[in-house]
């Protein structure tokens, strides 16, 4: 019955030659890559650390077992193939051989069961989570890694990225207090860059690893990551030249239809699939009047979110159609329409108990376009005859007021990591909702059924079985209208026309630049 | 004289405690902490991620404990360790200070010498198309914020006109030794340091021109002139040494502001001084960086302040110093 699940390793490897191989003409050796990194990372030990800044220049340095493409389609990394049992309980990965680690030890099953079960189990909060599924973990050989699950685990083929599982050296780490290894300093991974110097303040230096297992592979010959704190010095610094990749949100969105319109300027908003950014305003479902369902219909409805997408995000993006991005496994396009439509939002809200109480937004502090993006909602909210206030706050303090709950409506954007159990029902499960944290079920939605539905279909070893547990959860969702949903973010990655392939998977630039070659 | 420093030494010690306690307590009523800053840009923490973060950086400990801790460090001359950075605080600053230390110190002179040049000029014919156009530009200055000054002159002399770099310290990857690496850091700096001293030159200016006209109105200057002594003897010896003492204050005074908008410049053009390293730790709640970088501005505004006092009697003999 799991016959689609049955992956044929040598398919698979020939497979390859698929998008993720695909090139842009003839790749050349040689030259300097000049990217923009903003905030500077705390540090660059993935296992540590998974901020964003942390994770673009790790993926340079780190691997895992997979790579995906834009659909989330696996291909090889460090596995050059895998298979699944037919009950979806037993994942069995065949190693790539000859891979070494930047210090010349080698790679190995060894280092797999060790930064899954030891390392990660440890430091790495959504890998503890995803680790609670695995029963235990075989190395039958030195290039053979079984792992068996409690149950199926639906996502769990969707979590072999540097991101959530990098191959740590066992060597290394073994034994050590991981946080204060003096190594993490020095990061040493499989890939196809290896660490050279952090000058802090100013730049991260990588140079080509020239013992990777890809024959030619990488094409540069290092990479400088420039830490330019603020978004106008960052728009100049890739006018004057001093740097060739800006990645998503590096500049303000103002400024991307002027940089966008330079000599030998490329732009895409691929690269996001895998984080399917979605943003949306939490509703604070526990204070009134928002507890009523049809405030926050009218409010839903009262967004023009095209609006929003065209004058503050240049048209990059989609409208949000509900909880999930349409990048994201099992999402589901009709569910209820919540469309702009002031007169029905109107009507909404002269049935409803809102009685002209002023309600408090709070801006998310990422800079100009999030601040004039709190200023229109506020203007369509006020279009209906709502009283709206604005919330100004910093990184810390938006934080701290949503883990306390101290706000009525809050922006915030979520990643989805692919999967609906892995970066969807963390939002919307009751026993979730505790306040202390700002990436729970902050809204404190409680909806006893789809918390049920939840839990059952991330444990579904069927994907169509999945799909029709998820298309209902969406229509339920989508009709209690905990949240507003806005736009599925479309971030810009802007580079020279002649840089080949910087963006090739779906983690964009997070992936490591292993294929990118400059064309002079 | 030498009484005279200690005792403002001893002084010093502890308005710099009472600094160190006062900032303390003002960020930590700032909604926030670093765990939940850090734990934030991971995307996806749980309860346990940023209590075991709150455990490793001490932060579950009673605030007065922490500030107990903290001050028994800084009297050691110990500033913590950086949460975010894993570093000790005082390695972080001593890498960062050098550059700000050149930026500010740059800009300081730099404003200091021009403006009080073109204050002196301007004052020398009162009311002329000199003095009108220097006093207009000064006010020009004085009144435009620094971000964007900086930004414009990015813009203009770095993209349109491409002469000087828009950011950063030194050409990286360059590899530039001796003599070149200066030129290169020199370059680099032009444009930081020209716009970070604008508005105090124009302070400077200012002081200057009015202080030299109410000086050369006094009797001595009339004595001098009646003396027979030419224009410019006068201008320099006697009324710009007279003149200047306000504008020393002045800039003794305006050295720990200089600091302060170093933050912004330092900022704007990827200087990699202690100025940004603040600015990025308020928006981290890095505490111990935060309170570190009080530390050490505090303490070279004090020190400003007592050589701003020991120049006032070398250049006017009628001032003595008292503890």
């Amino acid at each position: 019955m799991l016959q689609h699940f049955k992956i044929a390793a040598t398919a698979l490897a020939l497979a390859l030659a698929g998008p993720l191989a695909a090139q842009d003409g003839t790749p050349k050796s040689g030259g300097t890559l000049n990217v923009v990194i903003q905030p500077e990372p705390p540090g660059l030990m993935i296992g540590l650390l998974q901020n964003g800044p942390t994770q673009m220049v790790a993926g340079d340095i780190y691997e895992s077992l997979l790579r995906y493409d834009f659909d989330l389609k696996a291909h090889p990394q460090l596995a050059e193939s895998w298979e699944i049992s037919e009950d979806g309980k037993t994942y069995t990965f065949n190693l790539r051989k000859g891979v070494k680690f930047h210090d010349g030890e080698a790679f190995t099953s060894e280092d797999v069961k060790f930064s899954m079960d030891v390392f990660l189990r440890e430091t790495h909060s959504r890998m503890r989570t995803y680790m609670e599924h695995v029963e235990s973990i075989e190395t039958p050989d030195d290039h053979t890694v079984i792992v068996h699950l409690k149950q199926p685990f639906g996502p769990f083929i969707g979590i072999f990225e540097p991101g959530t599982a990098p191959m740590i050296p066992k060597h290394i780490y073994e034994g050590t207090e991981f946080a204060k290894n003096p190594a993490n300093n020095t990061p040493i991974g499989t890939g196809p860059f290896k660490f050279d110097e952090w000058v802090k303040g100013s730049y991260i230096h990588l140079v080509k690893n020239p013992d990777y297992y890809m024959e030619g592979k990488p094409y540069v010959d290092e990479v400088y990551y420039h830490v330019i704190p603020d978004a106008a010095s960052r728009a100049v610094a890739y006018e004057t030249g001093q740097v060739d990749v800006l990645p998503g949100g590096s500049i303000e969105n103002f400024d991307v239809p002027r940089i966008r319109e330079l000599e030998n300027t490329c732009i895409t908003d691929k690269g996001w699939e895998y984080f399917g950014p979605l943003s949306w305003i939490w509703i604070n479902n526990n204070n009134k009047p928002l507890d009523d369902v049809n405030v926050r219909r009218a409010m839903m409805h009262a967004l023009d979110r095209e609006f929003a997408k065209d004058a503050l995000w240049n048209g990059l993006g989609k409208v949000a159609t509900g909880p999930l991005s349409s990048s994201t496994r099992f999402y589901a396009g009709d569910t209820p329409d919540i469309s702009y439509d002031p007169e029905k939002a109107k009507a909404l809200l002269a049935e409803s108990s809102y009685n002209g109480e002023t309600i408090r937004l709070l801006g998310l502090p990422y800079g100009e376009t999030w601040q004039r993006w709190a200023e229109a909602v506020k203007q369509n909210l006020t279009e209906i005859g709502m009283n709206v206030d604005i919330v100004p706050s910093d990184v810390a303090g938006w934080n701290q007021k949503t883990s306390d709950r101290d706000f009525d409506l809050a922006f915030t954007y979520l990643y989805q990591y692919g999967d609906p159990a892995l970066g969807v029902s963390r939002s919307y499960m009751g026993d979730n909702a505790k306040p202390g944290s700002p990436w729970n079920n902050v809204a404190n939605y409680q909806n006893p059924e789809t918390d049920k539905m939840f839990a059952e279909a991330a444990l579904m070893a069927n994907p169509e079985d999945r799909r029709a547990a998820y298309k209902a959860i969406q229509d339920k969702i989508v009709s209690d209208v905990p949240n507003l949903w806005l736009l599925e973010l479309g971030f810009p990655t802007i580079y020279r026309c002649n840089i080949k392939n910087p963006v090739n998977t779906a983690f964009g630039v997070n992936d490591g630049f292993r294929d990118v070659w400059i064309d002079k | 004289m030498i009484r005279f420093i200690l005792g403002r030494l001893v002084k010093a010690v502890f308005i710099l405690l009472a600094i160190l306690v006062f900032n303390f307590l003002l960020i930590h009523a700032a909604p926030g902490d670093p765990a939940a800053v850090m734990a934030g840009e991971a995307g996806a923490a749980d309860e346990k991620f940023l209590a075991d973060l709150r455990t490793r950086f001490g932060l579950d400990q009673p605030l007065y404990v922490q500030l107990l801790i903290y001050l028994k460090g800084a009297v050691q001359l110990d500033l913590g360790f950086s949460f975010r950075q894993q570093m000790p605080v005082a390695e972080l600053i001593g890498d960062r200070l050098p550059a700000t230390l050149l930026l500010t110190g740059v800009a300081f002179v730099l404003s200091l010498v021009l403006g009080v040049i073109a204050g002196v000029a301007a004052s020398a014919r009162q009311g002329s198309w000199g003095d009108t156009i220097i006093s207009t530009l000064a006010l020009l200055f004085y009144a435009t914020p620094l971000f964007w000054v900086a930004l414009m002159a990015a813009l203009v002399f770095s993209v349109w006109l491409g002469w000087l770099p828009g950011f950063g310290y030194s050409t990286i990857g360059a590899g530039y030794t001796g003599f070149a690496h200066a030129l290169d850091v020199a370059k680099h700096l032009v444009l930081p340091a020209t716009t970070l001293g604008l508005f105090f030159m124009a302070i400077y200016m200012r002081m200057t021109r009015a202080s030299m006209l109410e000086v050369s109105r006094l009797d001595f200057v009339k004595t001098a002139r009646a003396k027979g002594l030419k224009r410019s003897v006068i201008q320099r010896r006697h009324i710009l040494r007279n003149a200047l003492l306000p504008v020393i204050t002045l800039a003794g005074l305006q050295a720990g502001q200089i600091f302060g908008g170093a933050i912004l410049t330092e900022t704007v053009f990827a200087w990699p001084g202690i100025g940004r390293l603040m600015f990025e730790a308020i928006n981290q709640r890095d505490y111990n960086v935060i309170l570190g970088v009080f530390y050490i501005s505090a303490a070279m505004v004090l020190l400003f302040n007592l050589i701003t006092d020991v120049v006032y009697v070398i250049i006017d003999p009628r001032i003595r110093l008292t503890g």
